[in-house]
């Protein structure tokens, strides 16, 4: 059989998993959606308990931070998010799961190279640039501020 | 009654919205999932700081505050909170104040958790 490389590479497309992205989508939306709503909920439940509004703006992700560290310890959290993938990941949950799964299995390390260095092994980066962004937007604006642009 | 169900809706539209678009860039451009949030902390700090974020926070609420770009709001939001306050130096503390509680919560969490429970046996 004689192909050539076009051929060939439609050949394998033709043959080639299908990207299950729709379906992957789907769970991310309703799993990602249903996160958020839950959080609300939570949200709204302390504002009628009579918390100050900016205890709430804390209280609320720590809530769903809490939540995820329980559901990850039982590990139920790795179910879910074998199901939802990016639904379960862009959530505050996934910063909590990626502090929390490394920390259990880590353990065995030591309480300072193992659990106290891998809980950052993700989150670290995430509060590095995170941090860096904030500096350079608080640098402009500063400026912005004192010329009374914002 | 009405007005709860369309905050609802809102809420998780905004919300799984962002769950879909970063399932779409997992499937299609392979980028790693630490990558992703990365990504969307610092997506979060400059819609923020370009005006578009805080406007979505009042339409949508924890549907725009609850994924990571939200913790890039509250970076941005502690670091303008700092920089009014004390002037340039704020810049260097603001960043990390406004995302403090989250962070802490996330490693008294990720410690107990770790004494508590036993990683799985790998199968």
């Amino acid at each position: 059989m004689n192909l050539d490389a076009k051929t060939y590479q439609n050949y394998v497309k033709a043959y080639a998993k299908k990207s299950p992205s729709p379906k992957n989508c789907i769970a991310a939306f309703l799993v990602g959606g249903s996160i958020c709503l839950l959080a609300e909920g939570f949200y709204r439940l302390y504002l009628h308990l009579g918390l100050a509004e900016a205890s709430v703006r804390i209280l609320t992700p720590v809530t769903i931070i809490v939540l995820t560290a329980i559901a990850t310890g039982f590990g139920v959290f790795d179910c879910l998010a074998k199901f939802a993938g990016a639904g379960t990941l862009v959530p505050i949950s996934g910063f909590a799961n990626a502090v929390t799964s490394p920390a259990i299995d880590n353990k065995a390390e030591g309480l300072v190279m193992g659990v106290g260095a891998k809980m950052f092994i993700i989150a670290g980066p995430v509060i590095v640039y995170g941090t860096l962004a904030s500096v350079i937007w608080g640098v402009i604006y500063y400026f912005l501020h004192g010329r009374g642009i914002v | 009654m009405r007005e709860i169900l369309i905050d609802c809706l809102l809420v998780f539209a905004v919300g799984g919205g962002f769950c879909v678009i970063a399932q779409l860039l997992i499937d299609y451009t392979k980028i790693t999932p630490a990558r992703i949030l990365v990504t969307y902390v610092v997506a979060g700090v400059i819609l923020t700081a370009v005006g578009i974020y805080e406007p979505l926070v009042k339409l949508a609420g924890c549907g725009a505050t609850t994924p990571l770009t939200g913790f890039g709001y509250s970076h941005a939001r502690g670091v303008e909170y700092a920089v009014r306050d004390r002037g340039l130096v704020g810049a260097l503390t603001g960043g990390l104040s406004g995302t403090a509680g989250g962070i802490t919560a996330a490693m008294t969490c990720g410690f107990i958790a770790a004494l508590v429970f036993n990683g799985k046996p790998k199968t």
